[in-house]
């Protein structure tokens, strides 16, 4: 008891000092959200200038001033040659490398997490290297083995660039949900006159979707933004991120900004909806 | 201990013979033998990793036992997939399908089967377990002892020959679960299934239960009934597991229905029948609330009774009982428990008192077992007084 | 990128809960059956290359008359000899990278997981909302914000804080674009949400009635959060800073587009040994070296850190 009171009494007095208000003391209060704020304002900021810049028109090749306020970026979107192009070549690429990887992956990733075997840990390391591998010498290693076997560089040599480096993305993606699923709700199933196959196709997979869908648009948005290592394996081929690329060197024109902004709203759209109708459904009934 | 218990019966009984499991260097299940008899409600009560949930997986097909068979009825169904056997497992923490709503989590089993009117029988069994307006809610929607019950409805409306209960009651709090103890057992006399339950509890499973198995590492260490196993338990493990005891050490004089056991200077009757021990040294076992309490040391007691007397050491009062503990002649402290009907005042700390019980509610266990085994494994049962 | 949260998840997750043992016959093939196909594509567009590429370090040569194998130990060390100050800088830029992700993500997390309430999944979205344009499109939008007469600039240097940062070396005294601070913000920027991601999934699982309980027993709110937040969310801090460090250190995007010409980070010397030099056994080495150096510093980190729970 003794021991106690003084510490005791020195936490009241700080209680006790700690009341008066006044700015200083929100701002300490709230340092963290404060910070947050900043950040995201620091986050947001280049949209800010892609969407604002989408609707200049610039004087030079850069746009990289503001001039005036047009439409023409939006009303002309592929009147730059080459853009449209490299948009559809890189959407292209991304739905066959997200297709490829994702079946390839999650069967990876279901014997990785529903097995014992020997050469588990070796698997999980040959999964985790590509993650640990930077691009440029993931890129140019490749191109030396596709210069070695005198293979053309182009569009083959990109998907298999891109269904390579997706791959470990997707492993990791669907053995966590594998990881979190309860082994108890398939033997419920067993239990319940379900055979394996009834089994995986009516609980172990519709539980595993959800993950799936995630390592899918993860693999697809690294494919399609992706610019180092495809720019070591396609050849001549152009997309869309080498575009880009090349547009910073020779005049960046209002049109980059018009696909910028429109990836940018899609996507959110997409985000917001899929979260909307999940929580609607969590509410429902 | 004799593992082999025989039950009489007829129709369909489960099963087990010689089962044994290992996992590795662990043997989870040993040599275990055992048979319920059809409609019966079975208690399996052990402390966790006394192999109970082993022995209940195997029954349902989801482990394969290393050694041993078992069989429903006349049936061999030891090697059976679990989706082949007419067993239905109502799971610990009831492993609902979180994608299906409750309709189609119940009528998973039925569908299965490829079985007609589904709908009926899914709308009926919600109806038994009351819950006929959420058929369309999904699992996370429901309360602990509303999915509790569909649980106990998804396995029930297969019409299992045996339904297997994994602590299902374990996840539901105190008041609920003395609810569902009561439910369940009205469920399983209306629907006559045999019911294995799995339980740490045992109370629940002196509640629910006409027959409990005593389980302690991978062996049943008694069976019978639940006032049998609680009045004259055979194994110091069995009357700890079930409630608190109070135990001396002694050594057997006179067997036979007048039986002597000489503790201290002392010299007690008993029962002979009661005594299990091969070897005449035990430890003479009575529960607290069998005995009686009254202050001095001259105190009237009914005649015949076994009297001893102590000093009070501590009193609580807990409402409707008092808990008393009384030093011996030989120094050991005792546990009285005495109901509050009415109280005297004078047996309080310091008061010399008798204590005493009927020779009948006396128990003698062989003394080569330890005296404390079972007794601090389970939260709900408190520690029983040990001897010196 | 939204994956960035599972990825994040799942390399802090522990080992499966259950495993099947595989039983007699042929159920001990499924799981080989399983990886066969993903091994294999990884095998020979992965492994191989990474071996090749090893090889190619060692040899010598040039493009017209091909190359031999003769353990050329040398390309190593001109490699080393003459572009270590490009492998320093590459180093330099993606540690202060990862530094200031954790010093502005690390206030982003702690807000969506313990202050955002109903708001956590609007103000996720909000963390990865900016990465849905395209990479290269932003670092362009660095240069217009960074430009000399931009605003951003305008007010740095009004401030002086352009001239105090030219002391340490990181900018000019009057401009920030191609000066190191600029190349650092991009780095920053562009890897910033792989950063936010783990510290979050770390975050979100730690009981917030810990800090509450730390400050119950006498802890200041700094000191319950160096005592007991901080070491509860370093599997996220390791996390995120392996997902930041690597590809900041191999990255040369940011160090071309917002960087100073002749101050080049060690992914631009390979891209100019391979492709405008046709010096593949000096890029190889240059790869290789980059990818070992990689190896090392993480391996030396995570045992520092004492989480091997990554791979």
């Amino acid at each position: 008891m003794a021991v106690q009171t003084p510490t005791q009494s020195t936490k009241i007095a700080r209680v006790g000092s700690a009341r008066p208000g006044g700015p200083i003391r929100w701002i300490r209060a709230h340092i963290v959200p404060l910070g947050a704020g900043a950040a995201l304002l620091y986050m947001f900021l280049p949209i800010f200038v892609v969407v604002a810049f989408s609707f200049n028109r610039p004087n030079g090749r850069y746009n990289d001033k503001w001039v005036r306020f047009s439409t023409n970026a939006w009303q002309h979107p592929c009147a730059v040659s080459g853009m449209c192009s490299g948009l559809k070549l890189s959407l292209t690429i991304g739905l066959i490398a997200t297709v490829v990887s994702v079946i390839l992956g999650t069967l990876v990733a279901f014997a990785l997490g529903r097995y014992r075997f020997r050469g588990r840990s070796a698997t999980n390391l040959l999964i985790f290297m590509p993650m640990a591998t930077p691009e440029v010498v993931m890129g140019s290693s490749l191109l030396a083995l596709f210069v070695m076997l005198r293979v053309q560089s182009g569009t083959m040599t990109i998907l298999i660039a891109h269904i390579m480096f997706c791959l470990s993305f997707v492993v990791v993606t669907v053995k966590a949900r594998i990881a979190a699923l309860d082994p108890r709700l398939e033997q419920a199933a067993m239990d319940l006159y379900a055979n394996e196959r009834v089994t995986f196709w009516k609980i172990t997979f519709p539980l595993v979707l959800p993950g799936i869908v995630a390592a899918a648009l993860l693999a697809f948005s690294l494919s399609f933004d992706d610019f180092i290592i495809t720019y070591f394996n396609s050849g001549a081929t152009v997309t869309f991120p080498i575009f880009v690329w090349g547009a910073a060197n020779h005049g960046t024109p209002p049109q980059i900004n018009v696909v910028g902004a429109t990836m940018f709203l899609v996507s959110l759209v997409v985000v917001i909806v899929g979260q909307v109708s999940s929580s609607r459904r969590r509410k429902k009934a | 201990m004799s593992d082999s218990v025989t039950t009489a019966g007829a129709g369909v009984d489960l099963q087990l013979i010689n089962v044994t499991k290992r996992f590795g260097d662990f043997t989870a299940v040993d040599d275990l033998t055992l048979t319920i008899p059809q409609g019966s409600f079975f208690a399996l009560l052990g402390p966790s990793g006394c192999g109970k949930t082993t022995t209940l997986r195997m029954v349902a097909g989801l482990e394969e036992p290393t050694d041993g068979t078992i069989k429903l009825g006349a049936e061999d169904i030891t090697w059976a997939k679990p989706y082949r056997r007419p067993v239905n497992t109502v799971f610990q923490s009831y492993a609902l399908f979180p994608h299906l709503d409750i309709f189609e989590n119940v009528a998973f089993g039925l569908r299965r089967r490829g079985q007609k009117d589904v709908k009926k029988q899914v709308d009926d069994i919600l109806e038994l377990v009351e819950l006929g307006g959420l058929a369309r809610r999904k699992p996370p929607q429901l309360s602990g002892g509303q999915q509790q019950r569909v649980a106990l409805a998804r396995a029930l409306i297969n019409r299992p020959k045996v339904l297997l209960l994994d602590e299902p009651l374990g996840a539901l709090d105190l008041k609920l679960r003395r609810q569902m103890q009561l439910e369940l057992k009205r469920i399983q006399l209306e629907v006559g299934i045999t019911f294995v339950h799995v339980t740490h509890d045992q109370e629940e499973a002196m509640t629910m239960a006409d027959t409990i198995a005593v389980m302690n590492v991978g062996r049943v260490e008694q069976m019978g009934a639940p006032t049998d196993l609680y009045e004259n338990p055979s194994t110091t493990f069995a009357a700890n597991f079930l409630g608190q005891s109070n135990f001396f050490n002694g050594r057997v004089m006179q067997r036979g229905t007048d039986a002597q056991v000489q503790v201290g200077d002392r010299t007690l009757r008993m029962d002979g029948s009661r005594i299990h021990s091969a070897g005449d040294d035990v430890h003479l076992g009575v529960r607290p609330e069998k005995l009686r309490i009254a202050f001095g040391a001259d105190a009237e007691m009914p005649t015949g009774f076994n009297r001893l007397e102590g000093v009070v050491t501590d009193a609580s009062f807990i409402g409707v009982s008092t808990q008393y503990l009384v030093r011996v002649p030989w120094g050991q402290e005792v546990i009285v428990f005495e109901q509050n009907t009415n109280r005297d005042s004078r047996v309080d700390n310091g008061a010399p008192v008798t204590i005493a019980w009927d020779p009948l509610h006396a128990f003698a266990l062989d003394a080569s077992q330890d005296v404390a085994a079972g007794a601090d494994l389970d939260d709900e049962a408190a520690p029983a007084a040990v001897a010196q | 990128m939204s994956g960035g949260a599972l990825l994040a998840e799942s390399l802090a997750e522990k080992a499966p809960q259950s495993l099947k043992t595989t039983g007699p016959g042929r159920r001990k093939l499924t799981p080989y059956l399983l990886l066969l196909p993903g091994l294999l594509w990884l095998a020979v567009f992965f492994v191989a290359p990474t071996i090749s590429l090893a090889q190619n370090s060692l040899q010598q040569g040039n493009l017209i008359d091909g190359f031999q194998f003769t353990f050329h130990i040398a390309n190593y060390t001109a490699a080393l000899s003459s572009y270590w100050p490009q492998f320093l800088r590459s180093f330099v830029y993606a540690g202060l990278a990862t530094i200031f992700c954790i010093m502005i993500g690390y206030p982003l997390a702690y807000t969506i997981a313990f202050r955002a309430g109903r708001w956590k999944n609007a103000m996720l979205v909000l963390v990865i909302a900016p990465f849905f344009t395209s990479f290269l499109i932003r670092t362009l939008a660095w240069q217009t914000i960074l430009a000399d007469n931009s605003i951003v600039v305008s007010i740095m240097r009004s401030l002086h804080i352009t001239n105090l940062l030219a002391v340490v070396g990181l900018t000019q005294s009057t401009r920030v674009l191609n000066t190191p601070l600029a190349v650092v913000a991009g780095l920053t920027y562009n890897f910033l949400p792989f950063m936010t991601l783990p510290l979050y999934a770390a975050l979100d699982r730690m009981d917030p009635r810990l800090i509450e309980a730390g400050q119950d027993l006498y802890c200041s709110p700094w000191t319950a959060f160096r005592k007991i937040t901080w070491p509860l969310s370093l599997p996220g801090v390791v996390a995120g800073t392996l997902l930041t460090f690597i590809p900041a250190a191999g990255d040369y995007i940011n160090s071309r587009l917002l960087g100073v010409p002749n101050q080049a980070m060690i992914g631009e010397v390979i891209d100019l040994k391979y492709f405008s030099e046709l010096d593949y056994p000096t890029a190889s080495a240059l790869s290789f070296t980059l990818l070992i150096a990689i190896l090392i510093l993480v391996s030396l980190y995570v045992r520092r850190a004492g989480t091997e729970e990554l791979v």
